[in-house]
């Protein structure tokens, strides 16, 4: 495909301003923040009929405090080439993409309908007809990016491994499917509409060839998380409230602390990080549940493992969902209500130093198993500022005491280093506005390869 | 063993079932009425002083500070037809209960102390036929001291089993201790809701070696397990297997021993006592047992034995059923009817592979579609048997 602008006919502004004429005007607003750099962070820019989009570029990438949308589609690629100059196109070309698809654009300048006739389109066309529904790109780096498990180090990058970059350690019944873990590279893919998710991995997967391949991807459904005090608490598949007492974007003091890496965490790093400040950590994991006995359960059983009401999703000690649970109240025989193996203290701040996370999970549903079971879960994603504070110490209590443990089993894995976000007007845009990949395209994580 | 140390037996004992008649299934005919009740420190205040007979929906709500229970008593004031315990402030849980015409007592226990805030309660004819009303404490008392004794009937044949096979072990006999390891389990997996109960002794004799935490030590039957059918490399890891060293031998098998004694004597000791709605959350567990780790062939990964788990976990279910069943055809005939039928099943099913006299096949030698028939037969079993706890603590 060309990046070529020539023409005098804007290009591609926008797939709903050539297809979607009662859409024309959101779709303008979403097309014109390049030129002019957007301001907005995190807040949808359409009008009240349609989903919005949520800026590209920003101090930290969208798709981690952006309000959870329902539908995800994450991917982890191994990179193929061993040239460092290929990796950086690549970055340079996912960026320019991500960019536009966030934003209501085609992939492409010329759209999945038009351009040379002998040419494939550069889009692949299936959102041509819809919404932005709210789709954010977040990129990550993992560790393998850095130094190979047998210590190869294929870009020079080996000494900006961030120490909090570890390598998971095994976890108590960790069942681990090494086709389902890790990658050198992951893209989330957030939205409202399924289609556009998987649309927008399509296209960068496409955008890879001959750079990175896919290694495994995750599709999810139903949002477990909220990350903001204006949604209400969606549920897992065990049919109970999950995130209630999830980080919200409307806390930043807590979201600093606990979500963004600090400067301080580059100061105290044995190699050079300083390019993740104000970035993040990305905890993946594929937790399968085995609902079918979990379906056996007594509501009395269900609800003492998890430590809250199946309905209200109040604390077990008493209340309502959002009043804190206290620990300490006692029933029958001073037994403790919430009990000692619940999950709801096991993974409480207060019994694990503290920390917290900004999770933002999936339910997931991929088909069934030889026995007729269901091979559904949750896609436990987090944002964390340390994985080694923030991850780690919580998932071996959780994994070693928690009684929902039962019913869980961990499939896949998975930890990644976010970058920050590109800044406001950084972007190289074309003659018609929209962002273009040039050499001197920025792009996410530029500061890794400084 | 499960996945957990603390398994679901440990919570249900932090509460106690008493009587009532419920129904579990919705359809069965008898009339539902709602009724709520608010628990202040005060009052206790019931929506209706009067129903008509058949299935009550009591929604308990706690209004007040402290930590409520909610309770349907007998004419007598003393009888508990039902109750509902450890309810927090401003949590409403529901009592559902079979209740004949007569007289009765609601009664709130805020701070769950005292007689509680009674007011009595009137049921009248419905016309409707509510269950049979034959005195069931004598019946669940029995049912208890039957599965008690083949608790310690089957732990008194575990610790020969282990004794003879940590000899053999300890020896270096490698072959009698295979050919010893399989069958002696069969006595704790029989059993094994029991000894989760006692808290450690379930994960020091029983963890796979994947239910570690990273550097854990690593003891018990697994541990021996795959000392004796040695892994290849690429099985492993990766790593070449190290055999165990005679020091490490017995030090194993003596810990085995002592911890199966420990057993032993927790279940010999004159307290020891197991109630009728542990027994049937055991039979439900044990099913589940089978359902996450057996069928799946998890739980025998390097000796491929886990038909013999399989059976044992199957036999420990139908023997806490069995001691149950008088209770169970009173309540719900229709249910025990097809927990018979289904238990009959499975076993039929597994007999094509062996039995525990006889040798079973290896696991691994079983075809795709066999795994699917004994895993679709275990979850037609474990489905109806997830209402027995309802039904006996209903009782």
């Amino acid at each position: 495909m060309t990046e070529e602008t020539s023409a005098a006919e804007p290009r591609g502004i926008s797939r709903r301003a050539l297809l979607g004429g009662g859409l024309l005007g959101a779709a303008a607003v979403g097309a014109a923040g390049f030129g002019l750099g957007r301001a907005t962070t995190g807040e949808a820019s359409a009008g009240a009929a349609t989903p919005g989009t949520f800026a590209f570029t920003g101090e930290h990438q969208a798709g981690i405090v952006t309000p959870a949308q329902d539908r995800l589609y994450l991917a982890a690629f191994d990179v193929t080439t061993n040239d460092r100059d290929d990796l950086v196109a690549l970055l340079q070309r996912w960026t320019t993409i991500a960019a536009r698809l966030t934003q209501g654009l085609a992939a492409g300048s010329y759209g999945p309908s038009s351009g040379p006739y002998d040419a494939p389109p550069d889009d692949t066309g299936e959102v041509a007809d819809l919404p932005p529904a709210g789709l954010t790109i977040t990129f990550g780096f993992g560790r393998s990016l850095f130094v190979t498990p047998d210590g190869t180090d294929r870009f020079g990058l080996a000494d900006r491994l961030p120490d909090a970059l570890v390598e998971l350690p095994h976890f108590p019944a960790d069942n681990l499917d090494p086709a389902r873990c890790d990658g050198d590279l992951v893209v989330q893919a957030c939205a409202d509409d399924p289609q556009v998710a998987v649309h927008a991995i399509r296209n960068l997967s496409r955008a890879a060839f001959g750079a990175a391949t896919i290694r495994w991807t995750q599709l999810g459904y139903g949002r477990t998380s909220s990350t903001s005090t204006a949604q209400r608490t969606p549920r897992n598949l065990f049919g109970f409230k999950d995130g209630t007492a999830n980080l919200k974007a409307e806390d930043p003091a807590h979201v600093a602390e606990h979500v963004w890496v600090p400067a301080a965490a580059a100061a105290a790093d044995s190699r050079d990080s300083a390019w993740l400040t104000g970035g993040s950590y990305l905890v993946a994991r594929r937790i399968r549940m085995t609902i079918e006995t979990w379906d056996r359960t007594s509501l009395r059983e269900q609800e003492a493992l998890v430590g809250r009401t199946k309905g209200e999703g109040a604390p077990l000690s008493g209340g309502t969902e959002f009043t804190e649970p206290d620990f300490a109240v006692t029933g029958r025989d001073d037994q403790p209500l919430v009990a000692m193996n619940s999950h709801v203290r096991l993974a409480h701040p207060t019994h694990n130093g503290g920390v917290r996370m900004l999770r933002r999970g999936y339910n997931f549903t991929d088909g069934n198993d030889a026995l007729g079971r269901l091979d559904a879960g949750l896609f436990f994603l987090a944002f964390v500022t340390d994985p080694r504070t923030h991850y780690i110490p919580m998932q071996n209590t959780l994994s070693r005491d928690d009684g929902l443990m039962e019913y869980l089993q961990h499939t896949g894995s998975g930890l990644f280093a976010v970058p920050p976000g590109l800044p406001d007007g950084s972007l190289v845009v074309g003659e018609d506005g929209t962002p273009i990949t040039t050499s001197a395209s920025p792009f996410v994580g530029q500061a890794l390869f400084a | 063993m499960s996945r957990t140390t603390v398994g679901a037996l440990a919570l249900a004992a932090l509460v106690l079932p008493l009587a009532a008649c419920v129904d579990n299934d919705p359809a069965a005919g008898a009339s539902t009425a709602a009724l709520t009740v608010s628990s202040t420190a005060d009052a206790c205040t019931v929506s209706s002083a009067t129903a008509e007979s058949g299935t009550l929906t009591f929604q308990v709500t706690n209004d007040g500070s402290d930590v409520t229970e909610f309770y349907l008593l007998g004419e007598d004031g003393l009888r508990v037809v039902s109750e509902v315990e450890n309810i927090g402030p401003g949590i409403t849980r529901d009592l559902v209960v079979q209740v004949r015409p007569g007289t009765y007592f609601t009664a709130c226990k805020p701070g769950m102390v005292g007689d509680g805030i009674r007011a009595q309660f009137t049921v009248t004819d419905s016309g409707d036929d509510v269950g049979p009303s034959g005195d069931v404490a004598e019946q669940l008392t029995t049912a208890e001291a039957q599965y008690v004794a083949y608790v310690k009937d089957q732990v008194g044949a575990l610790i020969a089993g282990t004794q003879e096979f940590a000899a053999a072990y300890k020896a270096g006999d490698d072959e009698q201790a295979r050919a010893l390891y399989a069958a002696t389990r069969v006595h704790w997996e029989r059993v094994e809701p029991v000894a989760e109960s006692f808290g450690d002794l379930d994960p020091l004799t029983d963890a796979r070696e994947a239910d570690l935490e990273d550097g854990q030590t690593w003891s018990g039957w697994h541990y021996l397990e795959k000392d004796l059918w040695p892994p290849l490399a690429a099985d492993n890891g990766g790593q070449e297997y190290v055999p165990l060293t005679d020091a490490e031998r017995t030090k194993a098998a003596d810990d085995l021993v002592g911890w199966t004694q420990d057993l032993v004597d927790q279940v010999n000791d004159p307290d020891f006592t197991f109630e009728a709605f542990q027994i049937s959350n055991g039979a439900k567990e044990l099913l589940d047992e089978v359902a996450t780790g057996k069928v799946t062939g998890e739980e025998e990964i390097w000796s491929h034995t886990d038909l013999w788990d399989f059976q044992a976990n199957v036999d420990g279910a139908r023997v806490a059923y069995e001691v149950l069943a008088d209770v169970v055809e009173a309540q719900d005939p229709d249910l025990a009817a097809t927990l018979l039928e289904r238990f009959a099943a499975l076993d039929a099913l597994l007999a094509e592979q062996g039995s525990v006299e006889a040798g079973f096949t290896p696991y691994d030698e079983l075809t795709e579609q066999e795994v699917k028939a004994l895993s679709t037969a275990v979850d037609a079993l474990s489905e109806p048997l997830s209402e027995l706890t309802a039904v006996v603590t209903g009782a």
